[in-house]
């Protein structure tokens, strides 16, 4: 059966990496595979969306609204962003660390993520929130809160790819002296998604 | 193994098809989206292919079409915009044609997503004469480039191959197929009645090229590529591109559907079969009614009683890109059924208002700090500053605020010109980074220097072409495939125009940059200054800066004067945040209390 992927977040997150793994993941399971990136301008900080398509017939890169069976959100205002792309009864993990623009800090207004995080637990009912910010913290480093985000997903079934098919994607691809990290994040995203916050 | 599948994204299928049709020449300008195409193609050479960077897309084209007459498979890159730089070489390359297969690839930008326009390469192939090929997809594309090679050297004609960026940037799992054989290169055999360009000679081939679109319009007819898949019912749908992925998505398996791969020549009898059994057409397709004015041209010719729909008739949308989501509101529309709105997707209640995040220049670009020493140098006074493509074209944005003007590659130079004979009281500045200097911008300098008009040059030397991806320029001292070349030096060139006021400075000393600005403004002629720092993306971090609290003022002179990202407020304090903080250092010198100072080692 088909499945979709849509990945958000901000520049510099690892969005792109993480949606290389999750197609590298479905390669291996025999699938065809299909995915793009919207990214602006920006060189840094701007939105990012992964969309990962896979399955067996699939011609559009991009996901059509209201169809994507998952939403792996790495900021909060990004999931919001993203939420029309997200089928009935879909799933939503979404880190709860807000990333600030800069241009919040000129115009003096002040985003802080929580009024986010309310809005999706008002409209999403298969939501997952994750403390990416302590799960990095745990993990050792900033830069694996896009991996931890793949262990809560693959933990939540909605990509069709198990724990041990993910892990074996992380290990092909990730240098070996960061794949211990790695690995842990996985492990931790896992258990936060089995813990986590849900409605 | 070679049943391997591999996750490729468009141009690397269209770069990794080049291969495998045995291209032995690449040159290009980097552009997005087409950028990532001749990268891939230096990265899997084995020695055998030359690749290069050109200065720009004419010198690209020109040198694409020495190598095809001697006899070599070549391919061109560039984006839309390019081939209006390459379009004086292209224009009569389509007369002279070529020997070896000449592939030009012209990536267009639906959106546009990075782009001055919205044109439509399909016309330049309608304009020149020249075949076009337009894939659906990253998989097509990678045969599609191999089709066009065999088509270009059986009619010894240059063909431009016009992917989108929704192809060009979109990945997908294929398999990779064993390499084409092609014979050596011949060499390039003198023959004054075929490689030199003469009226005589072009009268000559405009007959033959005339006739060989008539022959290549029933040769496309067949052509696989472009495909009719029958149905019922007397209303059918013509796509092409991507939009063709996105009708394929929706559209139902019964209705009659025509698909285009070669929008010129185009495929008549293909389109006279289906248009014949049909009342209505409704075309699908992005940029400009190309395939819709062809339909009716057909029509026409042919007395057909069918009515065509797109653009022209208002039923689709005539700018931006399209989506599964529209061309499924194109279709219900024609086909007389209504949106099931409640379809899919719970319902939402009004979001919150979202952040927005607007491109910036990074925390420590170098641009930032030359914007800033003119816009404080010239607080005041009479100014106008004309700026061009680049990653610089942000320093437009509030609060540097500095782009006043912005058109096309080198247009700084000469804008600035023309603004100055009619304004003359104005100080005019023209900002132009180091590798669109070597691309257009040294006609500009001459004709400023000729014509005696005051201006203030100012370049951007980062080092790079930063905005594309950092790719090495004639000013680096490096080519693509990373041999050592003699580096060109930007004030040799000026100096040998005739420039005599010329400086070299550090954009990240302040102090001494806005002197020389000041210094600069008060003088007549045409004065350059060369702001020299390198793109965060090619140095190395400097020792990070921090806000010593007990000195800051909370003035928040930094955050309301310079934008840079990684300043910013927390809990009323302002802070540096350190994964972003390059060590520029600009902070420090424009805080007035001294409060911004190194990050000291702790013990």
């Amino acid at each position: 059966m088909n499945k979709s992927c849509l990945l958000c977040g901000v520049g510099g997150q690892g969005v792109v990496l993480a949606s290389k793994l999750i197609a590298f993941a479905a390669m291996e399971q025999g699938k065809f595979v299909r995915t793009t990136e919207t990214i602006g301008m920006a060189q840094r900080g701007g939105s990012v969306v992964s969309h990962v398509r896979m399955g067996g017939e699939i011609h559009s890169p991009l996901i059509p609204m209201k169809t994507a069976d998952i939403l792996l959100a790495f900021e909060p205002a990004e999931a919001v962003r993203c939420l029309p792309y997200l089928k009935e009864g879909g799933t939503v993990i979404v880190s709860s660390k807000a990333v600030k623009p800069v241009t919040d800090t000129l115009g003096g207004s002040t985003y802080e993520g929580e009024d986010m995080i309310q809005y999706l637990k008002k409209n999403v009912s298969n939501l997952a929130i994750l403390d990416g910010e302590e799960l990095c913290l745990q993990a050792g480093s900033a830069k694996v809160l896009n991996v931890a985000l793949l262990g809560a997903a693959a933990a939540s079934g909605a990509l069709d790819i198990s724990s041990e098919e993910m892990e074996k994607a992380v290990t092909s691809n990730v240098k070996e002296r960061f794949l211990e990290m790695n690995k842990k994040a996985l492990a931790l995203g896992k258990a936060a998604y089995e813990h986590a916050d849900r409605l | 193994m070679s049943t391997e599948k591999k996750l490729v994204m468009g141009n690397e299928a269209i770069g990794l098809g080049a291969v495998r049709a045995g291209v032995r020449m690449v040159t290009g300008y980097p552009g997005t989206p087409s950028t990532e195409i001749l990268e891939t193609i230096a990265k899997q050479n084995d020695g055998s292919i030359h690749v290069e960077w050109s200065t720009n897309e004419k010198a690209a084209m020109e040198v694409g079409a020495g190598a095809a007459y001697a006899g070599a498979r070549t391919l061109v890159t560039m984006k839309q915009v390019g081939l209006n730089v390459a379009s004086d070489p292209l224009m009569s390359l389509a007369y002279v044609g070529v020997k070896g297969g000449m592939v030009i690839v012209s990536a267009d930008d639906p959106g546009p997503i990075s782009s001055q326009t919205e044109q439509d390469t399909r016309h330049f192939a309608q304009f020149s004469k020249l075949p076009v090929f337009d894939p659906s997809s990253p998989e097509e594309a990678y045969l599609m480039i191999a089709d066009a090679f065999e088509y270009s050297e059986k009619y010894q004609t240059p063909v431009l191959f016009r992917p989108t960026t929704r192809i060009c940037h979109a990945c997908v799992s294929i398999e990779l197929l064993p390499k084409i054989e092609v014979p050596k290169p011949e060499g390039f055999i003198k023959d004054t009645m075929r490689w030199v360009i003469f009226p005589r000679l072009s009268y000559q081939n405009h007959i033959k090229i005339e006739a060989r679109n008539v022959e290549l319009s029933e040769v496309f007819s067949s052509y696989p590529m472009n495909r009719l898949r029958k149905g019922s019912g007397r209303k059918g749908v013509v796509s092409g591109g991507v939009s063709y992925a996105y009708t394929s998505e929706v559209i139902d398996g019964n209705i009659p559907f025509l698909k285009i791969g070669t929008p010129h020549p185009f495929p008549e009898r293909l389109a006279k079969e289906f248009l014949e059994d049909l009342d209505e057409v409704l075309v699908l397709e992005e940029l400009d009614p190309v395939i819709e004015k062809e339909l009716l041209q057909i029509a026409g010719k042919y007395h057909l009683d069918v009515k065509i729909c797109g653009k022209l008739t208002h039923d689709t949308k005539n700018a931006g890109e399209n989506s599964v989501e529209s061309i499924r509101g194109d279709l219900n529309r024609f086909l007389g059924i209504e949106d099931d709105k409640t379809e899919g997707g719970e319902e939402l209640d009004r979001a919150p208002a979202l952040p927005v995040r607007p491109p910036v220049l990074c925390a420590g670009c170098p641009h930032r700090a030359s914007f800033y020493a003119v816009k404080k140098a010239m607080r005041g006074k009479k100014a106008v500053f004309s700026g061009d493509i680049g990653c610089y074209t942000l320093g437009n944005a509030k609060p540097l605020d500095m782009v006043d003007t912005c058109l096309c590659m080198g247009a700084d130079v000469t804008i600035a010109q023309g603004l100055h004979i009619i304004e003359p009281d104005a100080v005019n500045f023209s900002f132009i980074g180091d590798s669109t200097f070597f691309a257009s911008g040294i006609t500009g300098v001459v004709n400023a220097v000729y014509n005696q008009t005051d201006i203030v040059l100012v370049v951007l030397d980062n080092s790079t072409t930063a905005m594309t991806g950092h790719q090495p320029h004639p000013g680096t001292g490096v080519t693509m495939m990373g041999d050592v070349a003699a580096k060109i030096s930007i004030e040799n060139i000026l100096r040998g125009i005739g420039l005599t006021w010329i400086e070299t400075v550090d954009p990240l000393d302040l102090d001494k940059a806005v002197d020389a600005v000041k210094r600069s403004a008060g003088e007549k002629g045409v004065r350059a200054i060369i702001f020299k720092s390198p793109c965060i993306a090619v140095s190395k971090p400097g020792t990070l800066y921090e806000v010593k609290q007990d000195a800051c003022t909370k003035c928040k002179v930094c955050i309301t004067q310079l934008g840079c990202p990684a300043i910013a407020v927390n809990d009323g304090a302002v802070v540096i945040e350190p994964s972003l903080c390059y060590g520029c250092g600009l902070c420090s010198q424009v805080c007035p209390s001294g409060a911004i100072g190194e990050v000291e080692c702790n013990e």
